[in-house]
């Protein structure tokens, strides 16, 4: 029988003895030893031959973008599956899971830094690179779901002939701005994130291009003490913004849908569970691709079970709160004696796209409810893995319920119809996959996945002692 | 601007922040001012050294800001109430609650801006040359595992043999000249 408390002699050298948690990093790592580790992905001359092998079937799926928008731009909206009742499909519920998944990588590189969760620092930089590639995915589908892509400009006030602006009254023009603001404020937190690493790398590139490139990129960084502390100060700032920003993006996505006066969609929930819903999915995401990295080019002393376990609790919880939204959904569509609500309700439970409900209840609270409360199965590798997989259709699900069942029968049943989505709506979701995942493989060879400056903070030797000596060793969960 | 002449400073390399921070204080206490601690990750007891505590990049962050949400918030009264007043189920022309979300947005936008390029610029970068580099052990350690103090040739005080021996004083794995 397993038992807890500092009785038990602990072998395994992965647990801390003090606290009997997962270490954040695995011990004997110094400043050298974790530039080495991290630097050498990026600056080797050897390319791991899976790297390519994953490149080019990336670009292959990647395909579908391509292939499904030239006959989009073509043809026109016609070859999606969006007809009147259901006017928007795959492009909005893609849209809104994409951007979902981005999500969490501001929660873990904003907030979870004001909150001085040092151990997000191994996965923050991965999980800014995920949100500006899912934002990328996430804002191709509005862009070529307005019919005339090529005229999408207009979304924008800017003084033109035709003296047309923009109406401040719609979501829609919200939603521009959210996102829009979205994407330039995580490539640029990202991009801030990542000077120091440049210097890095320039520093220790040996081939003239990369000395370059990286050069170039680091802008003459050199680690002076002055700087740094203007530094921190931005970071801080941008993590202080992009909080309220991440919470606001959702948040004006929901209003897309509360704003109608549709049964299903006009609730006060709404802005808060497509947030929790949001993290929730993008933790899945997370976990998604952290698992196969840092198996694959052998990270498992950075991003220990310490962070797989610590994200399995943010999913957890996040998840739980989602439910609380669904269950809350049901129970107003009752409470709130409106026929009409009450009608969708039923009608998304039992009517004829009724199994997408339980997918979503499925996927989305009862798997994940069954396992996550169980610690030896949050720090099962294979199995979140799986679950994070699960989720993340779970999430789709979501979506997809939310944006068709609301429309497909609305308030006059002789406009009653349904959905189906065209393969081409299926090849450009899948297409986009293929982009994501193309740019995130560029990402894990060309830039630093791992942020070094950061991780030498965590290390032991960072500490210095009222009188002027480094403390030998001193643990990375002092705080 | 022509490259000027000579030594820009003496730099003394250090394995140990501790050992950075305790030469730091030393040299400030003996009077040097023109000086400068470069480390691979942040070092606040170097700061507190150099007596550096105040940036300005809180308040060009706030400037930002406060720029962000008057811009956003007078254009969109002006396009919806005078440049091209649209009625939407007759809803006031100047509805500011839905004002406010594009707003809050831009006042994000123009303030996270400001703080990163106010950040950049108030650290002089991007540099595309500094002396600093001409050190031969400079950039193998800078930016990785070392630490280094650099006292400028700029200082009043600064004198090649003098402070060189000031230098040697501490445990510095090497003293050397960086040259302009």
């Amino acid at each position: 029988m397993a038992t807890k408390g500092p009785i038990e002699p602990i072998v395994d050298p992965m647990i801390d003895p003090r606290t009997g948690e997962y270490a954040v990093i695995a011990p004997g790592h110094n400043f050298k030893s974790v530039t080495q580790k991290i630097a050498g992905i990026v600056l080797t001359s050897n390319t791991p031959l899976g790297w390519f092998f994953g490149l080019i079937v990336a670009i292959g799926v990647a395909q579908g973008v391509v292939i499904g928008c030239t006959w989009l731009f073509l043809k026109g909206v016609g070859i999606w599956g969006v007809t009147i009742p259901g006017a928007w499909g795959f492009a909005i519920i893609n849209f809104v899971w994409w951007i979902g998944i981005g999500h969490a990588g501001t929660l873990i590189s904003a907030i979870l830094l004001l909150f001085k969760q040092t151990w997000r620092n191994s996965i923050n930089r991965f999980a800014e690179a995920m949100t500006i590639f899912a934002v990328v995915c996430a804002g191709t589908f509005p862009l070529i779901h307005v019919g005339r892509p090529w005229l999408a400009y207009w979304l924008f006030p800017y003084p033109n002939t035709m003296n047309v602006w923009p109406q401040f009254r719609s979501p829609l023009a919200w939603d521009v701005f959210a996102v829009s603001t979205y994407a330039t404020i995580s490539i640029v937190f990202w991009y801030v994130g990542m000077i120091p690493d440049f210097g890095t790398l320039r520093d220790r590139a040996t081939m003239p291009a990369a000395k370059y490139f990286y050069g170039m990129l680091s802008m003459g960084w050199r680690g002076s003490t002055r700087h740094w502390i203007r530094y921190e100060s931005a970071s801080l700032l941008l993590a202080g913004l992009s909080t309220p920003l991440v919470l606001s993006v959702h948040t004006v996505i929901s209003f897309d849908f509360a704003v109608a006066a549709m049964a299903g969609w006009h609730t006060t929930i709404f802005p808060p569970y497509f947030v929790a819903g949001a993290v929730y999915s993008g933790f899945a995401m997370v976990l998604t691709l952290a698992i196969p990295l840092r198996k694959f080019y052998h990270l498992e002393d950075l991003v220990t079970l310490r962070h797989l376990d610590n994200m399995s609790k943010v999913m957890l919880a996040t998840g739980s709160i989602v439910a609380y939204g669904y269950a809350m959904e049901v129970f107003m569509s009752w409470y709130s004696a409106s026929h009409w609500e009450f009608f969708m309700m039923w009608n998304r439970m039992f009517g004829p796209m009724g199994w997408a409900y339980w997918v979503l209840i499925l996927t989305n609270i009862a798997i994940p409810q069954a396992t996550l409360w169980s610690r030896k199965l949050r720090v099962n590798v294979a199995w979140l893995f799986v679950l994070s997989l699960i989720i993340n259709t779970g999430m789709w699900f979501e979506r997809f319920v939310i944006v068709v069942t609301s429309l497909y029968r609305d308030y006059l049943p002789s406009s009653w119809g349904t959905y189906r989505a065209t393969k081409w709506d299926y090849m450009i979701y899948v297409g986009t996959m293929g982009l994501f995942t193309f740019l995130f493989f560029l990402f894990v060879r060309f830039l630093p996945m791992i942020p070094m400056s950061e991780i030498r903070t965590m290390l032991p030797g960072t500490k210095i002692r009222p009188g002027g000596e480094t403390a030998e060793v001193i643990s990375q969960e002092t705080v | 601007m022509p490259p000027r002449e000579g030594i820009y400073g003496l730099l003394a390399e250090f394995g140990t922040p501790g050992e950075l921070v305790e030469a730091t204080k030393e040299a400030r206490r003996v009077g040097y001012r023109r000086m400068e601690c470069y480390t691979p990750y942040p070092v606040e007891e170097a700061a507190d050294a150099l007596h550096f505590h105040k940036t300005r990049v809180p308040l060009v962050c706030l400037i930002g800001g406060v720029m962000g949400v008057t811009t956003a918030f007078l254009m969109e009264t002006w396009i919806n109430v005078w440049a091209y007043p649209l009625n939407i189920a007759g809803r006031p022309l100047f509805s500011w609650p839905a004002f406010i979300i594009p707003a809050y947005e831009w006042t994000i936008l123009f303030s996270g801006l400001s703080a990163a390029f106010g950040m950049l610029a108030l650290n002089g970068l991007p540099q595309l040359y500094h002396p600093l580099f001409n050190a031969p052990n400079f950039r193998s350690g800078a930016t990785t595992d070392r630490f280094f103090l650099c006292l400028e040739a700029m200082d009043p005080k600064f004198s090649p043999v003098e402070t060189r021996a000031f230098l040697e004083q501490f445990s510095a794995i090497s003293v050397v000249e960086v040259d302009h």
